[in-house]
């Protein structure tokens, strides 16, 4: 048996275990701890006083798939939510120092 | 979504590294430096332009569109507006005073020196803030800061100062010159998903299309409110000027008046000193 045969015996029936394995929908609970995580970034965005339309969009997006039933894309629009609010609370904190440079002199 | 996510994060890193230049006029508040910085750069870059031509905004900027303002001027999309602001402005509230019992000159002719810092409050009135403020001192209700009823009152108002030109005082007042530079700090600060400032549009882009749309000069921008603009099919106020402005940056707005519209109003009438007011006026 050539190396590159054992490789092939060891990894194959990994494969198929892992392509057997059903991909589990998510739950409830997940909709909540990623709708919570949108949620606070988003608040720290309002501290900032610089939220994002977006981002308020995808969270409503977020809880009418939940009302719904549909927790894949529930999950989907809150961790949406969340990386625009991430990103709206960095464009806010660099803001901070970047407007200088656009300054008139 | 993701792709878009990953660019506006690597646009805004670029802005901050860009960010890491020393901005040595930022860091003194010198107002009067600031205004004289901010007319020469747009009579620089506009240089067959009057100063007084830039309260007109866009209609300064392109000859066709100087044409059309000339004959709108002739029958102004904002003289309904106008009148019944004189009629608000002329009926007595319940209790019998009227708006002229709390202004200086009974409020005629007095828009030029709007928004002021008052040093008892230690904060920014706004026309729009002394007129809802004059309402509810007198048992009225006040209006909303972006609908008819408020374009109307400070239309009229505009009107009575029609030429005179701006001035407005920053006491000696470490707090007059804060708001100063909050306001100048909100002007260019990037905001919402789309990344823009006031000064993308406004002080890089001036005579530049944004779609169909010609932009503004930042100076005189404010001499011209409020103004009847076609896309809204209706007045606006410097408030709901603001929050559209926000809005479409797909920035949430800050609600009408709030301290930063305030300073923001405070910092861009203070660089338009000495150009005449226009309002109110009409844009596409």
């Amino acid at each position: 048996m050539t190396i590159f045969s054992r490789k092939l015996t060891v990894t194959l029936p990994l494969f198929t275990m892992l392509a057997a394995t059903p991909v589990l929908a998510a739950t409830d609970t997940d909709f909540k701890a990623a709708y919570a995580a949108a949620d606070a970034a988003n608040k720290e965005a309002g501290a900032l006083r610089n939220q994002w339309t977006v981002t308020a969009t995808a969270l409503t997006n977020a809880k009418k798939a939940a009302d719904a039933g549909d927790f894949d894309k529930a999950v989907a629009a809150a961790k949406e939510a969340e990386a625009l609010a991430k990103a709206s609370v960095f464009q806010a904190k660099s803001e901070k120092e970047a407007w200088k440079a656009e300054v008139i002199h | 979504m993701r792709t878009a996510i990953q660019i506006i994060l690597t646009a805004l890193a670029l802005v901050t590294v860009a960010s890491g230049a020393p901005a040595h006029a930022a860091d003194s508040v010198d107002p009067v430096a600031d205004a004289n910085a901010f007319q020469k750069y747009f009579t620089a870059k506009f240089p067959k332009l009057k100063l007084s031509d830039f309260v007109n905004g866009p209609y300064s900027m392109n000859e066709d569109m100087h044409r059309q303002w000339v004959e709108k001027e002739e029958f102004p999309p904002y003289d309904f507006a106008l009148d019944a602001g004189k009629e608000m402005f002329e009926k007595p509230f319940k209790n019998g005073k009227s708006y002229a019992d709390c202004f200086a000159n009974g409020g005629i002719g007095v828009r030029q020196n709007y928004p002021y810092f008052d040093e008892k409050e230690g904060k920014v009135v706004t026309l729009e803030l002394a007129l809802n403020r004059c309402r509810e001192a007198n048992g009225e209700a006040p209006f909303s800061y972006v609908k008819d009823d408020m374009a109307s009152l400070t239309a009229y108002m505009a009107f009575t100062s029609r030429g005179k030109p701006f001035d407005i005082k920053i006491p000696n007042d470490p707090r007059a010159l804060a708001a100063f530079e909050n306001g100048k700090e909100y002007f260019y600060t990037r905001r919402g998903q789309l990344n823009f400032s006031c000064a993308s549009c406004h002080v890089q882009n001036p005579g530049q299309r944004i779609r169909a749309e010609i932009l503004a000069p930042a100076l005189g921008i404010l001499n011209a409110m409020p103004i009847y603009r076609s896309e809204w099919g209706g007045m606006g106020t410097i408030s709901r000027r603001f929050v559209t402005c926000n809005t479409q940056t797909r920035g949430v707005p800050l609600e009408p008046q709030s301290d930063e519209y305030r300073d923001l109003e405070y910092y861009l009438s203070y660089v338009s000193n000495g150009l005449p007011i226009s309002g109110p006026g009409a844009r596409p």
